[in-house]
């Protein structure tokens, strides 16, 4: 049995390395001795839900995004059932913004998304740039997550939807740092963009216990030796915690 | 007069200090290797003439207004570096005889806005230029290709050698992507991120007809490149001591600008062949009887060329990284995952993280496959350069890969204990 990585356009949505967090997954299920594969969705390709245990969206160009929202709407029966089976979905940056109804950006320009969660997003008159904290509290437990946001995008969940943490430092979905991403049933959003999952391993391991129970294997992860991540990430939070815009 | 102050006071002043030298301007401008080109291109004119040139630390309007307004009162020609995002405003200033337009590659994402947007701006500068600038483009980049149009004044440059291609798909490649339509380029030849021989598989972009290419190139390893170099007034053998085929590109970049302003390919290639590496750009240092050999890094491509540069070299060596997330460095660190890692370092002896984000790096190298015992994290990059010469054997080599801020850093260090005595003295 083995656990399948599915990122879906990468050729287009990698910009900020988001490869490192298919690189994070791979490894921490290798390290466990689980056998991994990463299959990339390539553009024309069509997405099979029987072909994914865990499902990650990266970050594009502004001029590439809507290609892709044209290529991944097409996808949205497939993954809509890959999901209701209980498939995790990472989605970062554009890809989160990907998640929902609309885009609108700088000059009114109304590109659809997947609509997969209830938000939308409108650009913002600046980006929001700098190193992020956010308070995550995950099936009981609380996490920090820390890493670098970079988006014009505010965003803003419909009424159902809870964001994935609470902003300690950083603009968050809309620029008030308040909320930051979006978490409904194994659907992750978030700003904090690019290789999120090196400095979050909390998050990493999440998805692939989420992974491993799609696939029917067990679910209690071994423990690794996590130190230095835990140092990078500490390292980042008191950083971020020393400039708080 | 600082040029801050000189911009104030005079706000429409700099066309007029530009125009002072009397044998014109030329613009350089790349997200990769702008230093170096600017370097070498001063070198080979440096024989004739005196250049007015700036750094790469003063590439923004200002610093080119204070480097226009200390300059050698018998400068003729000005070489100038310009940062990409401040080009299309100082370019309407300078009013250039040449502008070298190299690469655009994703680069400090938080300072520059995406790269496509620099690439619009240059659109519209490419199309506003006074027909009378020659416009030099790296032709190995499509984005750059695609801005001669139908532009009469334009010298091509690149490299055109199947036996250097990479054959397969750099993962830190940009802009492959047709500028006309959007469809992805075919590559025939690949070689470094985007850069290679494309065509748009709809027929509507290739790589353009090159005037100034690079052929039958081989690598010595760090010791340097050899190429020949065809171009319209002949062909000649290049002898560059640099390695890597980032700087063949930077070479190819400096001999076409040089042809641009009438200089024979023969004479810039001759000139080149003593050139010496300008600031951490492979630069080579005597730390007693070892060798310390330093590489700029600032982006996965610039980095992937570095790895690859050294790959021959690496073996058993002490390898320094450091990695600072200050402004100059760029404050996002994602880019160090983009970085083909894997593999690249696990040959060396041992590696020394260090800098701000030494231990983004430290994690970088656990996940591509370095075991823990093969590398330690020491936060002040002085210690951790101590601590690799002192596990080096006599006669033995270090390489140290740094950002910009933690090279300034240990040049600086370096240059107090009076090492920086560099192997190849400065030309410019
Ligand atoms: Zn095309």
């Amino acid at each position: 049995m083995t656990l399948r990585i599915v990122p879906l356009y990468p050729e287009l949505l990698s910009i900020y390395a988001d490869r490192g967090n298919v690189r994070v997954l791979e490894q921490r299920a290798r390290w466990r001795g689980l056998p991994v594969e990463v299959v990339p969705l390539a553009l024309g390709d069509s997405f099979d839900p029987r072909s994914a245990d865990v499902v990650l969206v990266g970050g594009g160009q502004d001029r590439d995004q809507a290609l892709v929202a044209e290529a991944l709407i097409a996808q949205v029966p497939a993954l809509r059932s890959a999901i209701a089976d209980g498939v995790p979905v990472l989605a970062v940056c554009g890809g989160y913004q990907l998640l929902g109804h609309r885009y609108v950006d700088q000059s009114g320009r109304d590109t659809p998304g997947t609509g997969l969660v209830d938000l939308e997003t409108q650009a913002g008159a600046t980006r929001l740039v700098g190193n992020v904290v956010v308070d995550v509290d995950l099936a009981g437990t609380r996490h920090e997550l820390v890493g670098f946001e970079n988006h014009a995008g505010r965003t803003i969940l419909g009424p159902g939807v809870a964001p994935l943490g609470k902003v300690i430092v950083g603009g968050g979905n809309d620029g008030t740092g308040t909320s930051e991403g979006c978490l409904e049933g194994r659907i992750v959003g978030t700003y904090v963009h690019g290789p999120l999952l090196p400095k979050n391993v909390w998050l990493a391991d999440q998805l692939i216990a989420w992974a491993c129970e799609h696939r029917g294997l067990p679910t209690t992860l071994a423990p690794l030796d996590d130190q230095l991540e835990d140092v990078a990430a500490a390292a980042a939070s008191i950083l971020a915690r020393s400039e708080r815009r | 007069m600082p040029g801050h102050v000189f911009l104030r006071l005079a706000p429409a002043g700099l066309s007029k200090l530009a125009a002072e030298l009397t044998d014109g301007i030329v613009a350089v401008s790349a997200t990769n290797g702008k230093t170096t080109t600017s370097a070498m291109l001063s070198a080979i004119i440096g024989r004739d003439q005196v250049v007015c040139r700036n750094g790469a630390g003063a590439n923004l309007m200002t610093g080119i207004a204070t480097t226009l307004v200390t300059r050698p009162g018998n400068a003729t020609i000005g070489v100038l570096e310009v940062d990409e995002a401040a080009l299309p405003g100082v370019t309407k200033q300078l009013a250039p005889s040449v502008l070298l337009l190299g690469n655009l590659f994703r680069d400090q994402l938080d300072r520059h806005g995406e790269l496509e947007m620099v690439a619009d701006r240059w659109r519209e500068l490419v199309a506003t230029l006074a027909p009378s600038t020659t416009l030099v483009l790296g032709a190995d980049d499509p984005v750059i290709d695609g801005l001669a149009g139908t532009r009469a004044n334009v010298v091509r440059f690149g490299i055109d050698d199947p036996g250097v291609s990479l054959g397969v798909q750099d993962a830190a490649a940009d802009s492959t992507f047709c500028v006309r339509c959007g469809t992805a380029y075919v590559y025939d030849e690949m070689y470094l991120g985007h850069l290679g021989s494309y065509r748009c598989p709809q027929g509507d972009h290739q790589r353009g007809k090159l005037d100034i290419a690079a052929r039958h190139v081989h690598s010595d390893g760090i010791r340097g490149t050899t190429f020949r170099v065809d171009a319209p007034d002949g062909s000649t053998e290049v002898s560059l001591p640099l390695p890597g085929l980032y700087n063949v590109e930077n070479a190819l970049g400096a001999i076409a600008a040089a042809y641009a302003l009438g200089i024979p390919t023969a004479v810039a290639a001759d000139r080149l062949a003593q050139f010496n590496a300008a600031f951490g750009r492979f630069e080579r240092i005597a730390v007693g009887d070892r060798e310390a050999v330093l590489l700029l890094f600032k982006n996965p491509t610039g980095a992937n060329e570095a790895l690859r540069a050294i790959n021959n070299d690496v073996a058993n060596t002490q390898v320094v990284l450091a990695l600072n997330d200050r402004i100059a460095d760029g404050r996002d660190i994602s880019w160090i995952w983009d970085i083909d890692l894997e593999d690249a370092l696990t040959p060396a002896a041992h590696i020394t993280c260090t800098g701000t984000r030494a231990a983004e790096l430290a994690v970088r190298l656990r996940y591509s496959g370095v075991p823990a015992e093969q590398m330690t994290t020491v936060a002040a990059p002085e210690a951790a350069f101590d601590a690799a010469v002192a596990a080096t054997a006599p006669g033995g080599r270090i390489f140290v890969l740094a950002t910009y801020t933690a090279m300034l850093d240990l040049h600086g260090v370096l240059a107090d204990r009076g090492l920086t005595q560099p192997f190849w003295q400065e030309q410019a």
